[in-house]
């Protein structure tokens, strides 16, 4: 069954509001429609192992280098420390990090799978973001496999890993860059949000670029921008659509059709 | 001698020794007693002046880093290289005044320089930005550095930016894609890259131009995923936290090295680059000419090797024995 991730201040249960349309959901009915909203098609957020669920053929899913676990190497500490927010972030979402990647098949094609969740201290890329995502890019240029990476990151690079979390961006784009020449195809599919160091590195670099309807999709954060220019945004600004029309994103996929179009997709590129 | 102006606010114990300084100094009838006071003097100045600066914490060390006087990359243009030849354009959409590219002569080593440029003047400052990008000036660099391994051309970056531009021209023309396309590029690109980061490295904007074969860094610039002020304001929700968000990042050029992050700390000379631009450059120059020897003499494809396992090995992480 599929499990909405609940949002702050939406009551447990049997009911759900829409954010987007504020219709009252029966979860249910959302659930059966992985998480979009049946009245005005809003894409609640799904968690990583759900998104998995998703888009993979039942029981093929194999996770690879879960061994792979954050450490503090900053002694990092803002008003909490980051060694007592890991734990908890872990405790709260069932995650070692942000990224759980591993090997599956999209039906019956074998694929290697990433997918961010945006739940896990925002969905930021630290070390280990950076490293299981390394390694499954490896793993697919040696195995020749497709490569999806699904991303929802609203932190993009880690705060409090420090430089090291900067360094991730251009080490998984080291590793892209191998791919690619090795022949390999690789669909980055990105869903809301999708900001900072993940939007400019993994997530932008796909040979074929998906992204969910009105998922918030940048560089910079919408709130600095608003401090830098000081004026009003345009309605729409950094969406999927404002990203299909600037020539960024190649195809607007809605949740339902996610599995299909990537299959689509493989055989198209001959993988 | 010019007139001493204020600094930095920790500079004060500096400054108040270059105010009776440069009063004595002004004395034309100085007899042997004011001699041997302004002798006194300059020990002293240089004594208090190595002191400040031998404890700057990472606060200061931003301060210093942006200070209004420091060396910019158009002054290493002119103070380290016999000739620059200024290359325009992004081949797309403009000139972004931001980056700065072209040929350049190190002493008889012909280079491609990138580097950000902040600019001195309030005009200059409002053309480029305060040396904040735009995508146009990633695709510049880009083109010129696919110009440089064209021809087998060394790349040299100087990196100093508060940061990508963050505004709408720049999301419409895709900061995140060419940020990440460039990393992606000079991961792979066929010919030597140093970088040196001189000011400022903030964030995205700086890894922009920052893959490269060997990674230097000037001793008071810094380096970090946010800058302290943004940091601050999401994490202790308040830029006036940026002090401590600025001890938390660990981005002094000290823990970069720790960190293995940055090959070499290029020192500065007694009281920050800002005093003396010559000495400053003459220093890089010097790791420019060393490191570049040292890079063309390595094999292109051992080179590109090394480069990809240099990023490679960049992180922090447990790894249990058994998969969890």
């Amino acid at each position: 069954m599929t499990v909405v991730r609940k949002k702050r201040g939406v009551p447990e249960g049997l009911w759900l509001r829409c954010p987007s349309c504020q219709s009252t959901l029966f979860r249910k009915v959302v659930d059966q429609r992985l998480g979009v909203c049946p009245e005005c098609e809003h894409h609640f957020n799904v968690s990583a192992k759900e998104r998995i669920r998703q888009v993979l053929d039942e029981g093929t899913f194999e996770e690879w280098d879960a061994n792979v676990i954050p450490a503090d190497p900053l002694k990092f500490a803002d008003r909490k420390s980051y060694a007592d927010r890991l734990v908890a972030e872990q405790k709260r979402t069932g995650l070692s990090d942000a990224a759980i990647t591993g090997g599956g098949m999209i039906r019956a094609r074998r694929v290697a799978l990433g997918v961010t969740d945006s739940a896990f201290i925002m969905g930021s890329m630290g070390s280990v973001v950076g490293e299981r995502l390394a390694r499954l890019i490896e793993r697919a240029t040696r195995q020749q496999l497709p490569l999806i990476i699904i991303s929802g990151s609203g932190g993009g690079a880690r705060m409090h890993e420090g430089i090291l979390s900067l360094m991730q961006m251009a080490k998984v784009s080291a590793a892209l860059a191998r791919y690619d020449r090795a022949g390999g195809l690789y669909v980055s599919v990105l869903t809301n949000p999708t900001m900072g160091g993940v939007a400019a590195s993994f997530a932008a670099l796909g040979d074929v670029v998906f992204a969910e309807p009105r998922a918030l999709i940048g560089f910079a954060g919408p709130r600095t921008i608003q401090a830098t220019i000081r004026i009003e945004l345009p309605e729409g600004f950094q969406t999927s659509e404002f990203l299909l029309e600037h020539g960024y994103v190649d195809r607007i996929v809605p949740r339902d059709k996610l599995k299909s179009e990537i299959a689509r997709t493989i055989d198209y590129c001959g993988k | 001698m010019e007139a001493p102006t204020p600094g930095l606010a920790f500079e004060q114990p500096i400054y108040e020794i270059e105010v009776r300084l440069h009063e004595l100094v002004r004395q034309t009838d100085a007899g042997p007693e004011t001699q041997h006071e302004i002798r006194r003097l300059r020990r002293e100045l240089a004594e208090v002046t190595r002191q400040v600066y031998e404890q700057l914490d990472p606060w200061q060390i931003v301060q210093v880093a942006r200070h209004k006087d420091r060396p910019y990359t158009a002054d290493y243009l002119s103070l380290v290289f016999e000739e620059f030849v200024e290359l325009h354009g992004d081949r797309h959409f403009g000139d972004d005044r931001a980056v700065l590219a072209g040929f350049a002569k190190l002493d008889e080593l012909q280079v491609m320089v990138i580097g950000h440029q902040k600019g001195r003047t309030y005009k200059e400052r409002t053309a480029c930005y305060f040396g904040c990008a735009h995508p146009e000036g990633y695709r510049k660099a880009m083109a010129k550095m696919r110009l440089a391994a064209k021809f087998h051309l060394p790349v040299i970056t100087f990196i100093d930016t508060p940061g990508a531009y963050p505004g709408i021209g720049a999301e419409e023309r895709g900061q995140a894609w060419v940020i990440a396309e460039s990393m992606y590029e000079m991961s792979r690109l066929r010919t030597p890259i140093l970088c040196v980061v001189i000011g400022e490295g903030g964030s995205g904007g700086a890894l922009g131009i920052g893959v490269g074969d060997r990674i230097a860094m000037l001793q008071n610039a810094y380096y970090s995923v946010i800058s302290p002020e943004g940091c601050a304001g999401i994490l202790w929700k308040g830029h006036q936290h940026a002090e401590k968000a600025a001890h938390a990042l660990r981005f002094t050029s000290r823990h970069l090295q720790q960190f293995g992050i940055v090959d070499q700390v290029i020192p500065e000379p007694l009281g920050g680059a800002h005093r003396d631009h010559h000495q400053m450059a003459a220093r890089v120059k010097m790791y420019l000419n060393k490191t570049l020897r040292e890079l063309l003499q390595t094999p292109l494809d051992q080179l590109l090797e090394a480069r990809y396992e240099k990023f490679r090995q960049m992180g922090v992480f447990l790894e249990s024995e058994s998969p969890a």
